[in-house]
């Protein structure tokens, strides 16, 4: 067969197949999805129409569960609570398997090459990659920071180079484990300090920022030149006063920096802390209403979106990167967990868990665009992420 | 409903029962705030514990592994929290026996 015609002949196939499927052509790049964490369901939705497509069940408990997608956009890995890691396809709206791998996990990441799926987990302490097309599990790496004690794992992200950088909450370390051969990893550790909660990866796959909970700082690793070694950085930002009770840990992702500077939560004070992303000193505090848990800045890095822990937690405020002021406040629902930017950002969706409701926003003015009905919802996530390193 | 009022809730029926001066040794919180609390629990020191309570962060809130622990000292952990630790204390949303009842329903077994 001429090349000219062998791609007639497969133009046609994909043309038949799509009509066997009974659905028109299309892309997932307007697609994602929504956690319902009562239920172990999700809802596929589109950010195009603002609506949901699908819904799909059966996926045990979503307490806390996140989100990663392919490299090519197609499909969702769902990290629940309970050690479940699912294949979801967006286009098929279908399960396409599922295991389970772990007691009880808290998320994971994907590789740089797509080609392995790595799961953090709590108990047994420690990471594991499975391989992305079959979930089949490749190797395994016990996060064991002294004989016979192994840690919580948190704060995984992928960063260039087929590696994983993640946290040890018990053990106070980073480590970053290298999975360029997949089957036998290697694992470089590095000292933290105490109880890091959770980590982020720059956006450029630079460096690796591990917040601690244990005590006021933040450790930063330069991916760069790691045989220079972590430090921290933002040390002792609580001047030694006494801290609020933090009711829930905040989460730290690569959507931290916006405009040059990182827009961190501080632990037990009611302030976002800001940091200048190249030399890595305190620039600003910015007072919010609450204790921040998701500190996200919009794709354009104009806007920072904060939402707060309970007792807070029906709030939500928007800071102005230019001016690092906050510049509205709005009260969306009862319990908002999470908030995700569509794409470029036109809008977001917010998640009011006890309204049993998501909304979205305009991001220039500030108002509801529309709102989905869906049982206690939390993690909202996006195809966007897919081609973020970090995510 | 706010959390934020919770500790004035004693105001409410349970204080009702305290006045009629019922033999109970704990006052029972009324079916609304027990409703309030079931919520609270599995929703928001879920997201330490895990909405099933089979741990997160926090440790598993099951009756076996709370089986051995004083009743006493598990009100303590959770109206003063744990210095040290990532529990916080609730003692501004939750009153001692709200608390107590909290444990004595971990202990057999939570309800959903
Ligand atoms: C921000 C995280 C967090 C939240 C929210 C939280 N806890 Fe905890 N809890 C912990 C941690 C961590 C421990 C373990 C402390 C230690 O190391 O001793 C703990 C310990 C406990 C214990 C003692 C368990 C034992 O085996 O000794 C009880 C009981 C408890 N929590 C109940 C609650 C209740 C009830 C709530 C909600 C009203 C709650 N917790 C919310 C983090 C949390």
């Amino acid at each position: 067969m001429s090349s000219a015609a062998r791609l007639v002949w497969l133009v046609a196939a994909t043309l038949l197949l799509a009509a066997c499927a009974g659905a028109p052509l299309r892309g997932t790049g307007d697609l994602g999805l929504v956690i319902e964490r009562a239920s172990g369901h999700v809802t596929l939705v589109s950010t195009t129409s603002r609506s949901a497509y699908a819904r799909i069940g059966g996926l045990g408990d979503l307490s806390h569960a996140s989100v990663v997608y392919s490299r090519d956009a197609r499909y969702a890995y769902v990290f629940g609570r309970d050690g479940g890691l699912s294949k979801i396809d967006l286009l098929e709206a279908r399960l396409v398997k599922r295991v389970i791998q772990s007691g009880n996990a808290i998320g994971g990441s994907i590789s740089q090459d797509g080609r392995i799926v790595v799961a953090q987990n709590y108990t047994p302490g420690g990471i594991k990659a499975f391989d992305a097309e079959t979930l089949e599990l490749l190797a395994e790496v016990p996060a064991e920071y002294a004989p016979g004690q192994f840690s919580k794992v948190v704060g995984l992200a992928d960063v260039p180079g087929n590696k994983f950088a993640y946290a040890l909450f018990d053990g106070g370390e980073i480590r970053v484990t290298d999975f360029s051969d997949p089957k036998h990893p290697t694992t470089q550790r590095y000292p933290a300090g105490r109880q890091p909660y959770d980590g982020l990866v720059t956006p450029d796959g630079r460096h690796y920022l591990a917040g601690l909970f244990g005590e006021d700082g933040v450790a930063l690793l330069d991916l760069w030149q790691p045989e220079k070694g972590s430090r921290r950085i933002l040390d002792k930002y609580g001047k030694g006063e006494e801290k609020l009770p933090v009711f829930k840990m905040p989460h730290l992702r690569g959507w931290s920096l916006a405009a040059g500077r990182a827009w961190l939560p501080a632990i037990g004070r009611n302030e976002v802390l800001v940091v200048d992303a190249s030399t890595w000193k305190e620039t600003a505090r910015v007072a919010v209403k609450g204790q921040p848990v998701f500190v996200m800045a919009s794709p354009d890095g104009r806007q920072v979106w904060v939402n707060f822990a309970f007792p807070d937690n029906g709030w939500v405020q928007v800071i102005d990167t230019l001016s690092g002021q906050v510049v509205q406040t709005l009260q969306p629902g009862k319990a908002v967990l999470h908030m995700e930017f569509t794409p470029r950002g036109e809008a977001v969706w917010i998640s009011a868990r006890d309204d049993n409701r998501v909304l979205i926003y305009d991001t220039r003015n500030f108002r509801e665009l529309g709102s989905l009905p869906a049982e206690a919802p939390s993690g909202i996530f996006f195809t966007s992420r897919a081609a973020r390193i970090g995510f | 409903m706010g959390w934020s009022m919770s500790n004035s809730g004693i105001a409410g029926p349970a204080a009702a029962v305290l006045l009629a001066g019922a033999t109970l040794a704990a006052a029972e919180p009324s079916p609304m705030r027990q409703k309030e609390l079931i919520h609270m629990v599995r929703q928001d020191c879920g997201s330490c514990h895990g909405m099933t309570l089979r741990g997160g962060l926090g440790p598993a809130l099951l009756p076996a592994t709370l089986a051995d622990k004083p009743v006493d000292g598990l009100v303590a952990t959770i109206i003063g929290g744990r210095a040290g630790t990532a529990m916080p204390p609730w003692h501004r949303f939750l009153a001692e026996d709200e608390a107590r009842w909290i444990v004595a329903r971990l202990m057999e077994g939570f309800p959903q």
